[in-house]
């Protein structure tokens, strides 16, 4: 290619001019872009008129007749839920399964980051073996492994490791005692959420005083206390409003109190234990990214080691770590999408899955799920630039 | 009487409590109350991790021996791996054609030697040899049908060889894929920039199972009647475009770190866009992206597994396989401990890799 | 390591198959094999063997219509499909025939596009438990956990006949019938539910099968069958017939150990036109007029078919039972071939 500089100055043809050519080169981009997409519907019309299948969305409304093993928040029957309601158990199972995982993760990858710069060279080393063999394991083998080679190995049912009277373990998964709530419940929701409130209002009066007065109010403590108290309080004034369902040895497998499935727990272990060793190599360049001149400073001001960590350098730490950490989050969340290999009904599993398969809808089951996955990709990200931009640096 | 000593004394060594093996102990294990307590904790939950891996892996278990009947011991059955190593490695892959595939890995190993390590300082060749040489070679070898080799179907390709093949396949396509897409997603053309982000934003905002479905299930669709492609292809336009999405974002990292001034003084130079990309930007940019490529490639090795769910038989699939197959029921833990292993020496020599390069490369790109 | 993006468009234009729209016969001829749809591993039915060889009853399928068409048994290529898969691989034109356990139903038949040629197994759901439960009958299973292969008739089945005896149950899902055989060894569910022959099937795979027992209900029908596309009745009825001589020829007794002798000294003018000595029903179809000679010759009649991989003596020791001839207390009744 030449360039031929006098060209584009004088412009004695508009094909050198770059303005021009810019917007021919994108009508051509267009061009050939809107051609892909007519000649894909075009074939995908054809063939689906070939072979008989009826497009659209009326499948939605049409009973799925089919069951399904974790269903949380919802009724369903397998002859009058529809598919939609598939659907929307598919999500709420794809959330449940992603948002603990998220939490658990946090939690190891931070315990993890911050043992991995411990000055103790044997806890040093664990956290480093950790990151190490996970980050370099496929999370399939792994969620295989936690399946097919570890749940299996806990005791049958009727052998269940017991833990208390009421807590059981065994290769069903795990089961304890699960709450009921009868008539008056209510209060005991109010209550507990008015002490969330009374906290965070408690939270910003203590910041105001000990700007004030430079007194310190143990926020924690307070707050834990409102948030036992007042549902207590409120449950003893209605008398108790629920009754406590334990979990019992039924024919097959435990019946009664609330279970965690072997699938479930397999899925969350898996996902967070593999997330968790990403998280915790972000925390530690986090905080390695901190100057070390922060800590001698706060240490020369009088602060403890304890306090330094969590008023000077975490604070600082989390700006570096937020960003990838979101990334992270997403990964974990599509990353649930693996349940369908353990049988863990979760969107991918369940609706572009069995539903899929007993309507043959495959375009708009595949859609449907790529869509769900793309918002939440759309919601935990703006969640996360909020809070970024919360934490960012605030400039004078 | 002179108490003072005039001449100087010798300089004692620091006191045994701050030096050697126990100074280090001090310093490191024991420096605190909470501190020695976690190194005993730890001390203890490494000696019982290592006794019972141990114990398991090499001291109880079995090695030698043709069937289950010989895995007397309470230990790890290494014999299941043993009896279907050709398979895990070969997949269906006919044994008196599997020479071919070492052929191929031959030529490969040979092509990354040179590529990889500083032996050849000019790399031209080697790039030729690496990218143009080998992979028509290994094209030929593995699927034949000229040269007088027997036609190998790709339904009989699996377990390791299939990993390697869809890892490498899907990068190569992906690397100029994604740097398209870079370069798109940073062009000052408003449609081809948002065409470009469109694309990388939906790929990336999606789980690689529901691609490779799309991939499987509707791409046959999508194409004219009659029109068909074999199941390993459909799997690689899945997981190639899918990787060229993340590998768009880590180049335009690496375009991101040049400094605007480049472009500028290759413009002043006056070169054209494609000649200050081509000579100027992208050799720059690409080379302290290298790193993050290689992550890149870790991860997408990783994910190759997903294409048992299609129901390819990788090297997950075919020792999954085996696990079930009646003779070798109950073998699962040695299984996915074997593939575990496998994924392990790769993924972790290839991270390795990458931090060496990373230290090599610091030079002159940090100011 | 290797690639340049050219290799790509010259592998996949070695991949690409294109297939004429209208004759598959004529396709299948030009590239000269039948591209078979089977599932990934069922015993008895489509398995490949220790050679990676592919054995079974569906297989026998395949290499009749292999036999018929090309006079040769082996000219077929086998995509082991997932239950998931089946439909969009035949839709989609990726396999020629899908012969894979598959039930025979009005959905499936008019609503997805295909043709069911006939039924080739007559089955219906049933339930596998381990013995040591002590359950008796499919009635006492209520609250059991219960595993079940995903996109099948099976799991709507199952949903409907729980609901109509008022018992509850939790399901776990798995996408291939090996994943669910190994959680159901792994007792991570109590019951297994498929079609009583895949249970069957499974069972012989187990290392102690006689720990397990198949309850006696049978919940469902399930007429398992092979299936083309709609739209080309020509490759239709040389499905349709390749099944029928099967059978007929068992009817009529004649197998592979016979049929030369039969062939040249039969005076049955039904063998007689079955064989190609009399008639041209083969040419009717397209096909050479030697066409079931060929299939029995090569493949055997359905009987030996059944025998060889499903029936007493193997692994599976399933018995006939409805799959027996109309004349021997079975459903099996072939249209004659005149």
């Amino acid at each position: 290619m030449t360039t031929d500089v006098q060209g584009s100055v004088t412009g004695d043809s508009i094909f050198r001019d770059p303005r021009y050519r810019a917007i021919f080169y994108q009508i051509l981009v267009i061009a050939l872009f809107v051609s892909f997409v007519w000649y894909v519907g075009h074939n995908t019309a054809i063939n689906l008129e070939k072979r008989g299948i009826a497009s659209g969305f009326n499948f939605l409304s049409q009973p799925a007749g089919f069951g399904i093993g974790i269903v949380l928040l919802m009724d369903y029957s397998s002859q009058t839920s529809t598919h939609l309601d598939v659907l929307i158990i598919g999500i709420i199972n794809t959330l449940a399964v992603s948002i603990s995982g998220i939490f658990l993760a946090t939690i190891i990858g931070f315990i993890f980051g911050v043992l991995r710069l411990s000055k103790n060279w044997v806890v040093n080393k664990i956290a480093a073996v950790y990151i190490e063999v996970i980050r370099n394991i496929p999370l399939l083998v792994q969620l295989m492994f936690w399946y097919f080679a570890v749940l299996s190995v806990l005791p049958l049912t009727k052998d269940s490791i017991q833990i208390g009277e009421n807590f059981l373990i065994n290769n069903r998964g795990v089961s304890f005692p699960a709450i009921i709530p009868s008539n008056g419940f209510w209060l005991i929701t109010v209550a507990f959420l008015v002490a969330i409130v009374a906290s965070i209002f408690i939270r910003k009066w203590a910041h105001k005083r000990q700007d004030l007065t430079g007194q310190v109010f143990p926020v924690l403590w307070a707050s834990i206390g409102l948030i036992i108290a007042l549902p207590v309080i409120a449950s003893l004034i209605m008398g108790n409003p629920f009754t406590v369902n334990y979990p019992e040895f039924g024919r097959f497998s435990i019946t009664g109190g609330w279970s965690l499935e072997p699938e479930f727990l397999a899925l969350l272990l898996g996902l967070s234990i593999y997330t968790g060793a990403f998280i915790a190599e972000i925390v530690r360049s986090g905080i390695n990214a901190v100057s070390h001149g922060q800590t001698e400073a706060a240490h020369s001001l009088g602060l403890r080691p304890g306090i330094t960590t969590r008023l000077v350098i975490l604070p600082q730490a989390l700006r570096v770590i937020v960003p990838p950490l979101t990334s992270q989050y997403l990964n974990l969340t599509k990353n649930s999408s693996l349940a369908t290999a353990i049988g863990y009904a979760d969107i991918t599993a369940l609706f572009a899955g069995t539903s899929l398969n007993q309507t043959g809808q495959a375009i708009e089951c595949i859609m449907i799920t790529m869509i769900f996955y793309l918002s939440i990709s759309l919601l935990i990200s703006m969640f996360m630039n909020w809070y970024n931009k919360r934490i960012a640096l605030v400039e004078r | 009487m002179a108490i003072v000593k005039t001449e100087r004394h010798e300089d004692l060594p620091p006191p045994v409590s701050q030096t050697g093996v126990i100074g280090w102990m001090r310093e490191n294990l024991f420096s605190s109350p909470l501190n020695a307590l976690l190194t005993v904790v730890s001390l203890y939950v490494i000696w019982w991790a290592v006794s019972g891996i141990v114990s398991y892996a090499f001291i109880n278990a079995n090695f030698v021996g043709e069937t289950r009947e010989d895995c007397t011991g309470t230990g790890a059955c290494w014999v299941f791996i043993k009896a279907r190593f050709g398979q895990i490695m070969y997949g269906f892959y006919p044994v008196e054609e599997r020479w071919r595939v070492d052929v191929g890995y031959v030529l490969a190993a040979i092509g990354l030697f040179f590529v990889l390590s500083d032996v050849v300082k000019d790399k031209k060749w080697s790039a030729i040899y690496m990218f143009v040489f080998v992979p028509v070679a290994c094209y030929f070898l593995f699927y034949g049908g000229s040269f007088g080799l027997e036609v190998v179907e790709t339904s009989q390709w699996g377990g390791l060889f299939l990993t390697l093949v869809l890892a490498s396949v899907s990068i190569f396509v992906s690397l100029p894929l994604g740097i398209v897409l870079a370069l798109g997603r940073r062009s000052s053309m408003p449609i081809v920039r948002m065409l470009c982000v469109g694309f990388i934003e939906f790929v990336r905002g999606v789980p690689l199972i529901t691609v490779l479905f799309m991939a499987s299930v509707m791409l046959p669709l999508f194409l004219p009647e009659g029109v068909n492609f074999d199941k390993l292809i459909r799997a690689l336009v899945g997981m190639s475009l899918f990787s060229a999405a993340y590998m768009a974002e880590v180049v335009r990292g690496g375009l991101q770190a040049i400094p605007k001034g480049q472009m500028e003084a290759a413009k002043s130079l006056g070169l054209g866009y494609w000649q200050a990309m081509g000579l100027i930007i992208l050799p720059q940019a690409l080379k302290i992206s290298i790193p993050s490529i290689v992550n890149t490639f870790i991860g997408l090795f990783k994910d190759t597994t997903l294409v048992l769910i299609i129901g390819l038989l990788d090297l997950l699939s075919i020792v999954k396989a085996g696990t079930t197959d009646k003779e070798w029921v109950g073998m699962a833990t040695e299984g996915y401990v074997f593939v575990a292993a496998v994924f392990w020496v790769f993924c972790f020599g290839m991270s390795r890799y990458s931090i060496w390069l990373e230290n090599k490369l610091h030079t002159g790109h940090k100011r | 390591m290797k690639k340049a993006s050219f290799i790509a468009v010259a592998t996949a234009a070695t991949f690409i198959a294109t297939a004429a729209t209208a004759a598959t016969l004529d396709d299948v001829k030009a590239k000269g094999f039948i591209q078979c749809g089977v599932t990934t591993g069922l015993a008895g039915f489509a398995a490949p063997n220790n050679e990676g060889k592919w054995e079974g009853f569906d297989v026998d399928f395949c290499r009749a219509m292999s036999a018929a068409i090309f006079g040769d048994p082996d000219k077929v290529k086998y995509t082991p499909t997932t239950a998931k898969e089946r439909f969009t691989a035949l839709q989609s034109a990726e396999i020629d025939v899908l012969a894979r356990n598959t039930t025979w139903t009005f959905s499936r038949d008019v609503n997805l596009g295909f043709e069911f040629v006939g039924v080739n197994y007559y089955d219906g759901q049933g339930f596998m438990v381990k013995k040591a439960l002590g359950v008796k009958s499919a009635l006492e299973l209520s609250g059991a956990r219960v595993c079940v292969q995903s996109g099948t008739t099976t799991e709507l089945n199952l949903a409907d006949y729980f609901t109509a005896n008022g018992m509850k149950y939790d399901s776990v899902v798995f996408d291939t019938a090996d994943e669910v055989r190994e959680a159901y060894l792994k007792d991570t569910c109590d019951v297994y539910t498929t079609d009583q022959s895949g249970l069957y099937a499974q069972r012989s795979v187990i290392a102690d099968p006689e720990a397990h027992i198949v309850l006696p209900e049978v919940i469902s029908k399930e007429p398992l069958g092979p299936l083309v596309r709609h739209g080309d009745n020509q490759w239709g009825d040389i499905a349709r017939w390749t099944l029928n001589a099967m059978i007929e020829a068992e009817e009529l007794n004649v197998s592979s150990a016979n049929v030369d002798d039969l062939k040249a000294n039969t005076k049955n003018p039904g063998i007689q036109r079955m064989l190609g000595t009399s008639g041209d029903l083969g040419q009717q179809l397209g096909l050479s007029n030697d066409w079931a000679y060929n299939i029995i010759k090569n493949v055997g009649n359905y009987g030996e078919s059944f025998a060889r991989n499903l029936g007493e003596g193997t692994a599976l020791n399933i018995a006939r039972g409805l799959n027996a001839q109309w004349n021997k207390g079975g459903i099996l009744y072939a249209p004659p071939l005149r």
